[in-house]
C-alpha cells in the first residue's frame, strides 16, 4: 500500500484547491476523481468570482480558460409574460474583473493541470468506497480498483453534494429533500456577435440575468442566463421539496422558462450543445456537518458551504479547500493530526466570509420554506403595479395610485405584507 | 517474449456529428479514446506477458495529445510507450502510416527482438483495415488478420482462430508475426490502482522524424497516394407511405397490390388468367 501525506477525494474546485495548497506546502498529495478527468462531473451555474479564486491561483484569469468578464448583472421579476427588471453595469469590470462566466469542464481541467504542476498526482476514473482507520484515526482510503488501498496522514473529503463518505465517517447526515436544490442547465451555442448584440456588450464582455417568480413557476429558486464566449448558459434551480410537491420535473421547468417571451428571444437560433443537472446543498448554517475529526476534513459542497442568494458556491468551495489544505500541511508538519489540531480549519472558516455569510443568512432557508408564497405573489404584484402605473388612459394619477394599492392589498393583506417585510428583513439583512 | 501493440488515438465516433455544410467530422468537444480494437490487442498482449513473462511496448503515431492514450495504455499494464509525433508525419494515409510504423518497429526489433505485434483489425475513424497488413508486409512477418482467439503460443509459433465471412478458420504461423484483432478476443480489464498511479507519473517517449532515417517521400502527405474526391453524408431515409386501412379492406388490399406491381417488386405471371390486370 502506497502512503501519501494528503489524500483528496474528489477533483472539483474544493478538492483541487485543497490539493494545490497542500502540495505547495510540500505535502505528498493525491486526488482521486471519479470522472474521466477533473471537470467532467462538475456542474455549476457558470459564474466564478475573481478575488477568491485569485487566492488559490494568483492572477488565474490571465491564462485560465474563462469565458467572459461580467460587466452587467440584471435581476428581474417575471409574472406571466410580464417582466420588471433592475440592472447594474460597469465596463471597468472588463479590465478589473469581479466575476467571469466559466465552463466548469474546461476550467476544472485547467485547475487540475495547475495542481499537477504543484506536484499533485491525479487519479481519474476511480471511486473511493471507504475510509480506512487506525483506531479512531482516519488513515487512508479504499478505492474501487484492484490493489486499491492508499494510506494517508490526512484525508480531505471533497466528494461534492452526494456526501456518502462524509455520512459513513459520521460527519454529515444523509441528504434530505428539504436541504437540497436541484438545478438543470443547457449550454446553447450562438455566434459571439449575436450574443454581444442581444446583451448590448462590447467584444468579449459578459452579462448575467437572474429571474425570479414565474421563471420557476413561483417555486423558491431562480432562472438564470449567463453569457459565455460562444454560448449561453441557461438554467433553473429550485428547492427539491416544493418541486416534488408541485409535480414539476426539472426539465419541464426549464422548458417553461425557455418559452418565456423575454427569454425566448435571447436564445433564438441557438443550438443546445449540452444538458447538465446537479444537486445543490441548501441546508445552510443550521445544517452544517461536522467539518473535521482525527485525520479527516470535509470541504466544499460536502460541507454544505453554499450561499445561493449571492450565487456563491464555487468560491466557498475553493476557500474551504485551500484552508483545509493549509491546515493539513501544518498538522502533518507538526506531527499531530488529532481532532484538536484540525479544529484550526473550522476557525479559519469562521474568521473568513465563508461561515460569516452562512451565519448571516442562517434564517433564510427556514423563512422561504415557511413562506412559499414570496416568489408567487410579489412578482405578480410588482408587475401588475408597473403595468398599471405605466398605462396612460385618462385615469387621473391619484386615482390610479389608489387602484394600485387596492390591487396589492387584495392579493396580500396589509398585516401579511408587514409580516413578509419583517421576515425577509430578518432572513436577509 | 516481447509484445508490441500499435495503438491509435481516435475520436469517440459514437459522439461525433457531421457538419451538414462541409460534410466533415465536427471534432470539437468530442472525447478521444484508444481505438477499441487496438485496446483488445493491448489487453491480449498484457495477458500473454503476465502468463509468459516479457515486455509490452506500445507504439503510436499521432499529435502530442495522443500521449493521453499512451498513458492510458500504461495504466492497463503496458511497460513502455513510444509516441511518433512530428509535423512531417501529418497527413499520412494508411500506406504512409504503415511505412513510418514499420520503420520504427524495425529499429525496435533490432534492439529488442519482437515476437508478436498486435494491431486492431481497423480504426473506427477510417475503417480501412490496411495499416496492420501494411506493417507485416514491410517487416516480412506473417500476418494473421481478424483474430478472435489465440489458441496456442510457443517460442516459435502461434495458433489462432480467425473470423472470416464464411466461418471460422484455425491457422498457425511462425513467430515473429503480426495479428490484427477483433473485439471478441477478450474482455478489457479494469486497471489496478498501482498501475493507474504508474501511468499518472509516466511520460511517454516522443520520437520525431529525425530520430530515425525516414524516406521523406514515403511519409506525410507526400507519401500518401490516397485522395478524397468527395465527402457526403448519406441521405436520411424518407418516411414510408401509409395506406389508410380503416375503411374498405378490399380497396386497401387492391391499392397495396397496385403499388407493389408499379414498383416491379412482384409481377403477374403471364399464365395467370382473370387477374384485374388483364
Amino acid at each position: 500500500m502506497e502512503n501519501f501525506d494528503v489524500i483528496v477525494v474528489g477533483g472539483g474546485p474544493a478538492g483541487l484547491s485543497a490539493a494545490i495548497s497542500a502540495a505547495k506546502a510540500g505535502m505528498k498529495t493525491i486526488v482521486i476523481e471519479r470522472g474521466n478527468y477533473p471537470g467532467t462531473k462538475n456542474v455549476m451555474g457558470g459564474i466564478l468570482y475573481t478575488k477568491p479564486t485569485n487566492m488559490v491561483v494568483p492572477d488565474f484569469w490571465k491564462e485560465a480558460p474563462i469565458e467572459r468578464p461580467i460587466i452587467e448583472q440584471r435581476i428581474a421579476m417575471l409574472s406571466g409574460d410580464q417582466c420588471v427588471m433592475a440592472s447594474h453595469r460597469d465596463p471597468a469590470w472588463t479590465t478589473e474583473p469581479n466575476a467571469h462566466s466559466v465552463l466548469r469542464v474546461k476550467f476544472d481541467r485547467w485547475l487540475s493541470q495547475q495542481a499537477e504542476k504543484a506536484g499533485v498526482m491525479i487519479i481519474p476514473e476511480t471511486i473511493v468506497e471507504d475510509l480506512l482507520y487506525r483506531g479512531d484515526q482516519v488513515a487512508g482510503v479504499r478505492t474501487g480498483r484492484g490493489e486499491g488501498d492508499l494510506g494517508a496522514k490526512i484525508v480531505i473529503i471533497a466528494e461534492g453534494v452526494n456526501n456518502f463518505l462524509a455520512v459513513k465517517a459520521g460527519l454529515a447526515k444523509p441528504l434530505h429533500p428539504h436541504n437540497v436544490a436541484v438545478a438543470v442547465k443547457e449550454i446553447i451555442t450562438l455566434p459571439k456577435e449575436k450574443i454581444e448584440d442581444r446583451f448590448c456588450l462590447e467584444e468579449g464582455q459578459g452579462a448575467t440575468i437572474e429571474l425570479y417568480g414565474d421563471s420557476t413557476a413561483g417555486i423558491m429558486g431562480t432562472g438564470f442566463i449567463y453569457t459565455n464566449k460562444e454560448s449561453i448558459s441557461i438554467g433553473v434551480g429550485t428547492l427539491l421539496q416544493p418541486l416534488i410537491q408541485q409535480k414539476w420535473t426539472p426539465n419541464d421547468l426549464l422548458e417553461h422558462f425557455k418559452a418565456k417571451p423575454y427569454v425566448k428571444r435571447l436564445l433564438q437560433g441557438g443550438e443546445t450543445k449540452e444538458y447538465l443537472a446537479h444537486l445543490i446543498p441548501e441546508g445552510g448554517y443550521t445544517n452544517l456537518p461536522k467539518l473535521y475529526r482525527q485525520g479527516v476534513m470535509v470541504v466544499g459542497d460536502t460541507a454544505m458551504l453554499m450561499n445561493s442568494l449571492n450565487r456563491e458556491g464555487s468560491n466557498l468551495a475553493m476557500i474551504s479547500g485551500m484552508s483545509a489544505g493549509e491546515v493539513a500541511a501544518q498538522a502533518i508538519s507538526a506531527g499531530d493530526t488529532s481532532e484538536q489540531m484540525l479544529a484550526a480549519y473550522e476557525r479559519k472558516l469562521r474568521d473568513s466570509f465563508v461561515l460569516k455569510d452562512l451565519h448571516h443568512y442562517r434564517h433564510m432557508s427556514k423563512f422561504f420554506e415557511n413562506n412559499p408564497h414570496m416568489l408567487k405573489i410579489y412578482p405578480e404584484i410588482i408587475n401588475h403595479a408597473a403595468g398599471m402605473y405605466l398605462t396612460v388612459d385618462g385615469v387621473p394619477k391619484k386615482q390610479r395610485q389608489k387602484e394600485i394599492l387596492r390591487m396589492a392589498f387584495k392579493r396580500r393583506s396589509i398585516p401579511g405584507i408587514m409580516k413578509d417585510i419583517y421576515g425577509a428583513w430578518r432572513a436577509l439583512l | 517474449m516481447h509484445f508490441v501493440v500499435c495503438l491509435k488515438q481516435v475520436p469517440d465516433t459514437s459522439e461525433v456529428r457531421i457538419d451538414p455544410a462541409t460534410n466533415t467530422l465536427m471534432r470539437e468537444g468530442v472525447p478521444s479514446i484508444i481505438n477499441p480494437y487496438d485496446a483488445h490487442g493491448l489487453e491480449e498482449a498484457i495477458k500473454l506477458r503476465d502468463q509468459l513473462g516479457g515486455k509490452v511496448t506500445i507504439v503510436s503515431m499521432g499529435p502530442p495529445q495522443a500521449k493521453e492514450a499512451l498513458k492510458k495504455a500504461i495504466s492497463f499494464g503496458a511497460d513502455r510507450a513510444i509516441l511518433l509525433s512530428d509535423r512531417a508525419f501529418g497527413g499520412s494515409d494508411s500506406l504512409a502510416t504503415a511505412y513510418v510504423l514499420s520503420t520504427v518497429l524495425k529499429k525496435i526489433h533490432e534492439a529488442e527482438p519482437i515476437d508478436l505485434i498486435f494491431t486492431g483489425k481497423e480504426a473506427i475513424d477510417g475503417d480501412t483495415a490496411q495499416t496492420g497488413p501494411g506493417i507485416a508486409q514491410r517487416l516480412g512477418f506473417p500476418q494473421l488478420t481478424y483474430i478472435i482467439k489465440i489458441i496456442d503460443i510457443s517460442e516459435s509459433s502461434i495458433t489462432v482462430e480467425r473470423k472470416t465471412e464464411s466461418g471460422r478458420q484455425i491457422v498457425q504461423a511462425k513467430l515473429p508475426a503480426l495479428i490484427t484483432v477483433e473485439k471478441e478476443l477478450n474482455e478489457i480489464r479494469y486497471a489496478t490502482l498501482p498501475n493507474m498511479m504508474k501511468a499518472a507519473a509516466y511520460e511517454p517517449e516522443v520520437w520525431d522524424s529525425k530520430f530515425l532515417e525516414f524516406d521523406i517521400m514515403q511519409m506525410g502527405l507526400k507519401g500518401s497516394p490516397t485522395s478524397v474526391s468527395k465527402i457526403f453524408a448519406p441521405p436520411g431515409r424518407s418516411g414510408g407511405e401509409i395506406i389508410d386501412g380503416t375503411k374498405d379492406p378490399v380497396a386497401t388490399a387492391e391499392s397495396l397490390v397496385q403499388k407493389i406491381l408499379q414498383q416491379n417488386i412482384i409481377m403477374v405471371h403471364p399464365l395467370v388468367k382473370g387477374g384485374k390486370n388483364e
